[in-house]
This record gives structure tokens, C-alpha cells and sequence, in this order.
């Protein structure tokens, strides 16, 4: 019963931040300010959430196959590969590297 | 899979990831219940991972204009990968078609493979040793990619990175990033007050204005010159129509 308690408190809360993002009152974002925030959050959100997704391993930041796995995307990236390709280029460093012990 | 692992029922399980819908709030919900936490601890932690999407929905609904009622609708697909893929698009048609498409598959693909999962939870063996752990951040990195052209763009993602990782041992899960998003308030404020000085010389066209999306919305210039104030209008007057 506890579990149902926190998965619908999860569901509901969740739910209620992205709605809440979608219904802010037109006329707020007009401003120019607020325009070009709104188009920088994603950007400071998505580079963090990279960041993290590569360097954390709970809460504690690692170097590991991981690191490999991402500048192999980054090259692509640079290179002009295919999305595909990219994520296709970081998983298999990632596991090359973990099949040679690192 | 993590969670069939921690004592929910499957009918949990899926219930978690058809209402919830957002992975990382998903996965630390189930941690903190796994670790014997009070259920509404472990919910104020998934809710604060869950936070971040309030951002992405500022951005999406101006970028995607959605009528009033398809909002409650879409806004339980407005995560980190759609918004990443509706800013990607040049135009509001393809950002909607992206927004929706992302939408539609992550949605089934997502809950499709949490049943599987939750039924065959140690079948699968350990994904990590395949690598497929680097592919969630090389996603989000091609994502990033086309968004990082200018220099302020550049000095929000990169003080976002310091602030996300520096702050990730100290803070509770799910608060660093939004720490993170600090980043484009705080560089926002810097750009402003190098340019308020070099404001008499010229109308300084700030590189924002390069931004992808600065093209399709032209009413978001500041309308200083009165020649330009009609269109301005116009243009706001014209989107305020298509809600």
C-alpha cells in the first residue's frame, strides 16, 4: 500500500511540473528576457544532464568507459555522422573499453 | 527492470512508468523505496528530478503554440528527449511532428520494455557490459549539439556542466541539475552587463539573435526603432491567433 502511496504522489507531482511549464500565461513569455531564459534552460539542463549521465556513478563523480564512449560521440558529432552513427560510435567504445578491463 | 528488483508488484511497475513517464524520477523512486525509504521522501526526491520538465515546458509551449486543450495531454510527454528533438527542428510543423513523434514512440517503447523487463527482469543479463549506458548522454549530447552555436550558448552549457558535476557529491539527487540551470540566468546577467556597457555605440546585435530559434520568432527583437514596431505587433498578433 505504501508503494501505491508513493507511486501516485510520484505520478501526480510529475505530472503537475510539466503541465505547469506549458500553461504560464502566453503575455509572461513575450518579453524578450524571458524569451531568450526559456531558450537557455535547455541548453544549461541538457549539458548538465550530459555531464552527469557520463562523470556520476551515484553520487560520486568517475572517470571510466563511459568518458571513452562519449568523446567517441563528440568526434562523430564533429565529424558530421548520422545521429545513429554517434550513439552507435559511443556504445561501442564504451564496451571496447570495458572488454579491455577499463 | 530495476524495479521488479526492489519489491514492486509488475502492476506497480507499469503503473510507475505509464503515469510517471520521466526515467530518472522513475528510477529514484524506486531506488529510495528499495532502500527502505518512507514513501513520501522517496517521492519529494523523484519530484525534484521531475522539476526540469517545468523548464522544458516554458520553452515547448511557445515553440509549439499547442491549443489550450491538447496541453494537459501533451504535457505528460514533456521530457528531456522530445523537448531536445522539438528545439532541434527548423520550423513550429516539424517541431509539433518531432514533438509528437518522440512522444508517441518513447511512450510505448518505454512502457513496452518496462513490462518486458518486470517480467524477465535478470534475462537480460547486464546491460552495462554492452556499452549501452553511454548511449543515454551520447543522445542528449547530439541533442545539445545544434543548440550550442553561439558563445553565450556556449558559456551556459559550459557553466552547466561545472555546476552539475561540481555540486553532484554535495547535493541531494536531482538538485544539481536544477542548480545547473542557473547557468543561463547567471550568464544571461554577465552578457547584459558587459553589453549595458558598451551600449552608446552602438544598437549591439548580441549573438542570441543568431540562436536557431531567433529566426522564426521575429517579434522576440526589442523593438527599439519605431519602423519596426508595426511588425512586431503584427507578428505578435498573429501567434496570439494560432493558440
Amino acid at each position: 500500500m505504501n508503494t501505491w502511496i508513493a507511486v501516485a504522489a510520484t505520478a501526480l507531482g510529475c505530472y503537475a511540473v510539466k503541465l505547469a511549464g506549458l500553461l504560464v500565461p502566453a503575455g509572461a513569455l513575450e518579453r524578450p528576457l524571458v524569451k531568450r531564459l526559456a531558450a537557455l534552460l535547455p541548453v544549461a539542463l541538457l549539458a548538465a544532464l550530459t555531464a552527469q549521465q557520463t562523470f556520476a556513478d551515484g553520487r560520486a563523480l568517475v572517470l571510466d568507459a563511459r568518458a571513452a564512449g562519449l568523446a567517441a560521440a563528440a568526434v562523430a558529432l564533429v565529424l558530421r555522422a548520422p545521429f545513429l552513427l554517434v550513439v552507435a560510435a559511443a556504445v561501442l567504445v564504451t564496451a571496447g573499453v570495458r572488454a579491455m578491463g577499463g | 527492470m530495476t524495479s521488479a528488483g526492489s519489491g514492486l508488484t509488475l502492476l506497480q511497475t507499469c503503473a510507475l512508468s505509464l503515469l510517471v513517464f520521466t526515467g530518472a524520477s522513475q528510477f529514484a523512486l524506486v531506488g529510495a523505496l528499495a532502500a527502505g525509504g518512507n514513501p513520501l521522501t522517496a517521492a519529494a526526491g523523484a519530484f525534484f528530478l521531475g522539476v526540469r520538465n517545468t523548464f522544458y515546458g516554458l520553452r515547448l509551449s511557445q515553440l509549439l503554440a499547442l491549443p489550450r486543450g491538447v496541453r494537459p495531454l501533451a504535457a505528460q510527454w514533456v521530457i528531456d528527449e522530445t523537448t531536445a528533438v522539438a528545439l532541434a527542428q527548423p520550423t513550429r510543423r516539424s517541431a509539433r511532428i518531432g514533438f509528437t513523434v518522440t512522444g508517441v514512440t518513447l511512450y510505448v517503447l518505454w512502457n513496452l520494455t518496462t513490462l518486458l523487463g518486470a517480467l524477465g527482469a535478470k534475462a537480460l543479463g547486464d546491460t552495462d557490459a554492452w556499452g549501452l549506458d553511454a548511449a543515454g548522454p551520447a543522445v542528449f549530447l547530439a541533442l545539445l549539439a545544434p543548440m550550442v552555436k553561439t558563445t553565450t550558448e556556449r558559456a551556459v552549457a559550459a557553466v552547466a556542466v561545472l555546476l552539475g558535476l561540481g555540486l553532484l557529491p554535495v547535493l541531494p539527487a536531482g538538485v544539481p541539475v536544477l542548480a545547473a540551470a542557473l547557468a543561463a540566468p547567471v550568464v544571461l546577467y554577465l552578457e547584459g552587463r558587459r553589453r549595458s556597457g558598451a551600449r552608446d555605440d552602438a544598437r549591439g546585435v548580441p549573438d542570441v539573435r543568431n540562436a536557431p530559434d531567433a529566426r522564426e520568432v521575429p517579434g522576440e527583437r526589442e523593438v527599439r526603432d519605431p519602423t519596426e514596431a508595426p511588425e512586431g505587433r503584427e507578428v505578435a498578433h498573429v501567434r496570439e491567433e494560432e493558440r
